[in-house]
């Protein structure tokens, strides 16, 4: 995984509530057996007028105008500014995929949905909770002329606005760790294969039953 | 030691190692299908790792099987290919697969019970965010996503931070033609779409015992609706009864050794949680949702709402937003609205007990001309039997309804069902968001039975009151 310790980047406002996976990235894209490639088609139907579908050139799509994404005061935007329960529905890594290879690293809402939070974690992506009135704050000072820029440092837990204004937030230690070093988790877990056999001994003593599950 | 929960008994039984927050957990059962796998196979490839216990994953492709002229494969190519890549996966890493041509395949949560994979008392885990219905057999089951698939491939474990525990506790009995989806859309409704976020959801009292395993798969199943991790019901002889001779389930002494140990599996009776919602099943009526998400949701007998109604700005500017998408006026009664589709099936509503429900609001009627199509799709290839061998397809044929193949289908539209811009839906599924049952179609979330009342008449209808 990328490594995650200071960024600065400009603040994309997407003004909408409980945005679900399905608006993030829609179903047709998640038959790619591929990790990356997912961008051109983040909110696709937001973003587009026309009907997406998977390996379209997106460079000529008629876009909508109306779109956020569209406005070209947020072009370039690596910080999405959005609204409570962020990542609600599907399980889909491919919606922080999207999110990601769009070229955004950190998400900035009052909530996220469970899920999603955990995927964005494991991408290198840095979901950041902030209460609500902050987040309105952070909204007006977004939608103005000129696009909000923040940088924001892992290590210290700070993010510093254009102005000099300066939030702190909360981060789980050990997530923060991982996104720090860009660890892989597999291989850290795998440090206490012993510990996870050990428990299987036990285990199989107590409810042999639950092995051998599809009697292989 | 003190009175635990049901979530913290299974819990403690499954950490493997504490660490400061978190938990290394042990996951018992890993249910795969194409959509979120192949990535996390290929990880396993790129690092040169194996899977730590394949005989305990179970694989079936769903989301973009075919649901007619399955025979001729699967015509579009990029769909095609993910469910190649399925098969060629659990081939080269030694996982059972039950593949597109199985008479066993199905939805993945439809078939894991039905196979008797599901069980009291284990960890489910799942690259799909409806893995929260296997819950209904009080088994802690949630969905994940890709990293995590390659995550418990490997290591048959995952990092873990303990949820809260929410018991939603369901008193009274609920009345006639009021189903486990109204009982779950009422309380999505009541709690909200991010009402469980941070929560593990207990469903509890006699309007829960009283469902058969198949309401409360219902009802586990939309528990991600709610924002949780993950739904439970506590284990009883109907859970037990469910199991007994299941393929994959023990078999004779090893059952009963087993059902010793999952008739612990319920709460203790002091158990203390971190919340408690009351709900009186008495006093819900049939649901329809009239917006893009779940919890924008009223009885059949109510009306769509006005937005200018909503004191929050931000829910007003969303309930208005889907009354544009959805293309409905504040006050329109809900049985006012005109349909042009009907879905029955899905991992929510693709169950027999489903389709015995919506057989019997079909029997002997015509489906309205209105409607351009009404699609049955069984859970899986065991209940299209059933179903048949009980004449239910005849029942849904001679009323015009379209009896196909197992799989997720119009839920979200992978396959080749889907509606069209502007279409309206009443569907069994789960998730009415913009866009999930094709570009620009507009999904109303009903019960099978109302889901066939409606195809009948044209539009909504309180099939309490005809």
């Amino acid at each position: 995984m990328e490594k995650f310790q200071r960024f600065t980047g400009k603040v994309c406002p997407l003004d909408r509530a409980n945005v679900d996976t399905d608006a993030i990235i829609p179903k047709q894209f998640l038959k790619s057996i591929q990790r990356t490639g997912f961008g051109p088609y983040l909110f696709d139907e937001w973003r587009y007028l026309d009907r997406g579908e998977p390996g379209m050139d997106c460079t000529h799509r008629p876009k909508n105008p109306n779109f956020v994404l569209n406005d070209p005061r947020y072009a370039g935007a690596s910080i999405l500014l959005t609204r409570e329960n962020f990542g609600c529905g599907s399980s889909r890594e491919h919606a922080p995929w999207a999110l990601m290879d769009y070229g955004f690293r950190v998400l900035l809402a009052p909530s996220f949905a469970d899920i999603f939070f955990n995927n964005c974690f494991k991408n290198g992506l840095l979901p950041i909770v902030l209460d609500s009135t902050t987040i309105d704050h952070l909204f007006q000072e977004a939608t103005g002329e000129q696009a909000l820029e923040i940088t924001v440092d892992l290590l210290a837990q700070t993010l510093t606005t254009g102005s000099g204004e300066v939030l702190s937030f909360l981060v789980d230690p050990f997530r923060k760790h991982c996104l720090l070093e860009g660890l892989d988790e597999i291989g850290l877990t795998l440090q206490h294969a012993e510990a996870i056999r050990a428990y299987e001994q036990r285990r199989r003593a107590e409810a042999p039953w639950l092995f051998r599950a599809t009697g292989r | 030691m003190g009175a635990k929960t049901l979530y913290e008994k299974i819990w403690d039984a499954h950490v493997v190692r504490q660490e400061e927050g978190t938990a290394l957990l042990y996951i018992d059962r890993h249910l795969i299908h194409e959509v979120t796998s192949p990535q996390a196979f290929e990880g396993l490839r790129l690092s040169g790792r194996k899977p730590w216990r394949p005989e305990n994953s179970l694989a079936v492709p769903d989301h973009n099987v075919p649901t007619k002229d399955r025979d001729q494969g699967i015509a579009d190519p990029i769909s095609r290919l993910q469910v190649e890549t399925l098969d060629r996966n659990c081939a080269e890493f030694g996982i059972t697969e039950l593949p597109m041509h199985d008479p066993r395949q199905g939805i993945v949560h439809v078939i894991g019970p039905e196979q008797g994979f599901t069980l009291p008392g284990t960890t489910i885990v799942c690259g799909d965010s409806h893995t929260s219905t296997h819950g209904a057999f009080g088994a802690l089951a949630f969905g994940i996503g890709t990293s995590e698939v390659e995550h418990v491939l490997a290591t048959q474990c995952l990092l873990q931070r303990k949820s809260k525990t929410l018991l939603i506790q369901v008193e009274g009995t609920l009345g006639e033609g009021v189903t486990a989806k109204d009982l779950i859309l009422a309380i999505i409704g009541t709690i909200g779409t991010a009402g469980g976020t941070g929560f593990v959801i207990e469903f509890g009292g006699p309007a829960v015992q009283a469902l058969s395993m198949e309401g409360r798969m219902t009802l586990c199943n939309m528990a991600i609706e709610a924002g949780a991790r993950a739904g439970l019901v506590g284990v009883d002889e109907k859970t037990i009864e469910y199991l007994r001779g299941r393929p994959f389930a023990p078999q004779r002494a090893a059952f009963e050794q087993a059902a010793k140990y999952w008739r612990t599996l319920v709460s203790d009776p002091d158990a203390q949680f971190d919340q408690v919602v009351r709900l009186d099943a008495a006093t819900i009526a049939p649901q329809v949702t009239w917006g893009t998400s779940p919890e924008m949701v009223v009885p059949i007998h109510g009306a769509v709402p006005d937005p200018r109604a909503e004191a929050d700005p931000v829910r007003a500017a969303s309930f208005q937003r889907a009354l544009d998408y959805m293309d409905l006026q504040p006050g329109t009664p809900m049985t006012a609205i005109p349909l042009d589709r009907v879905f029955i099936g899905s991992c929510t509503n693709g169950r027999i007990e489903d389709l015995r429900a919506a057989a019997a609001v079909v029997r002997g009627q015509r489906v309205a001309d209105r409607i351009r199509q009404a699609l049955v799709v069984p859970g899986s290839g065991l209940v299209k039997a059933q179903a048949e061998a009980e004449g239910l397809d005849q029942i849904f044929r001679e009323a015009g309804f379209e009896w196909r193949d197992p799989g997720c289908s119009m839920c979200l539209a992978m396959n080749a069902d889907r509606l069209e811009p502007g279409e309206r839906c009443a569907s069994t599924s789960n998730r009415n968001f913009e866009g999930r049952q094709g570009q620009g179609g507009r999904t109303h979330l009903v019960s099978p039975a109302m889901a066939a009342a409606a195809a009948i008449a044209g539009h909504f209808v309180d099939l309490r009151t005809g």
